[in-house]
């Protein structure tokens, strides 16, 4: 490879300080690192994902204070946070399912292109993102 | 003594991966089908939806039993998941087998808190 390159540089073993931020991805590695991101989001969120579930199934009661939470708060957070966080986790979700979709696709047809790699990580980012900014409005009451 | 371990590891047998791999997409496509449902039925009904709307999604005996079946496959697609995570970052064995279990235990208590909620409704 630095045969063919001389300019390039190379990765080994890179420090996440100084080479992360110099180090512009493609398209597919965001959606990698993303797929990534948001699961472990997701799993760190998930007694409040149960929380959401629980409150906004088992009684009336409780779905109202589901629905207090995004406006008065939960346990010390104001309802601002809540919300911001729900919106964090619809796009989490998200990002996760389309990326996943993709790799499901990807596998059935065995598509392995660079090209294909990169329009197709391009539709997920602009999918995930776009259907984000769709519910989010929804969940900051804008319509 | 022969090195047994890393690339000089001795193959004895297939499918080295493959049940993770598959595991993965089979309980992804299964939560995927879940959320589709829940979408589907939210998209089609009519009015404001309201406790009473959103509850009888789940109050359903296949919706319960589709639903218990998709909690069980997400906390094993999570595990599968976060085990990849900690072998690609944590090196240290101890910190790494701490991770793990504590992985595994808020995954089975989560799971437990979640079958509950779905089992009284």
């Amino acid at each position: 490879m630095s045969e063919l390159h001389p300019n390039k540089p190379e990765f080994r073993n890179i420090n996440a300080f100084v080479d992360l931020p110099t180090y512009r991805l493609p398209p597919a590695g965001w959606v990698s690192i993303l797929h990534r991101i948001s699961g472990a989001v997701m799993f760190l969120l998930l007694p409040l994902i149960i929380w959401m579930f629980d409150t906004s199934v088992s009684s009336e009661i409780s779905f109202m204070k589901f629905k207090s939470a995004f406006v008065a708060g939960l346990w010390i957070f104001p309802g601002f946070v809540i919300q911001i966080v729900s919106l964090g986790l619809i796009w989490a979700f998200l990002h996760h399912l389309i990326a996943g979709l993709r790799h499901l696709y990807m596998d059935a047809t065995h598509s392995v292109t660079k090209e294909f790699g990169r329009s197709s990580a391009i539709f997920v980012l602009t999918l995930s993102i776009g259907l984000t900014l769709v519910l989010g409005a929804k969940l900051f009451g804008l319509y | 003594m022969s090195v047994n371990f890393g690339s000089k590891r001795i193959v004895v047998g297939a499918h080295y991966g493959l049940r993770d791999w598959l595991a993965q997409r089979v309980t992804a496509a299964l939560i995927a089908l879940l959320t589709a449902l829940i979408l589907v039925q939210i998209i089609f009904s009519s009015g404001e939806i309201g406790y009473d709307t959103w509850a009888s999604i789940f109050s359903a005996q296949w919706m319960k039993a589709l639903t218990f079946a998709t909690i069980l496959a997400l906390i094993y697609h999570v595990w599968v998941g976060m085990r990849d995570i900690w072998m690609d970052y944590i090196k240290p064995t101890g910190v790494r087998l701490f991770l793990q279990v504590f992985t595994i235990v808020w995954l089975l208590a989560c799971a437990g808190w979640a079958i509950q909620v779905l089992w009284r409704l």
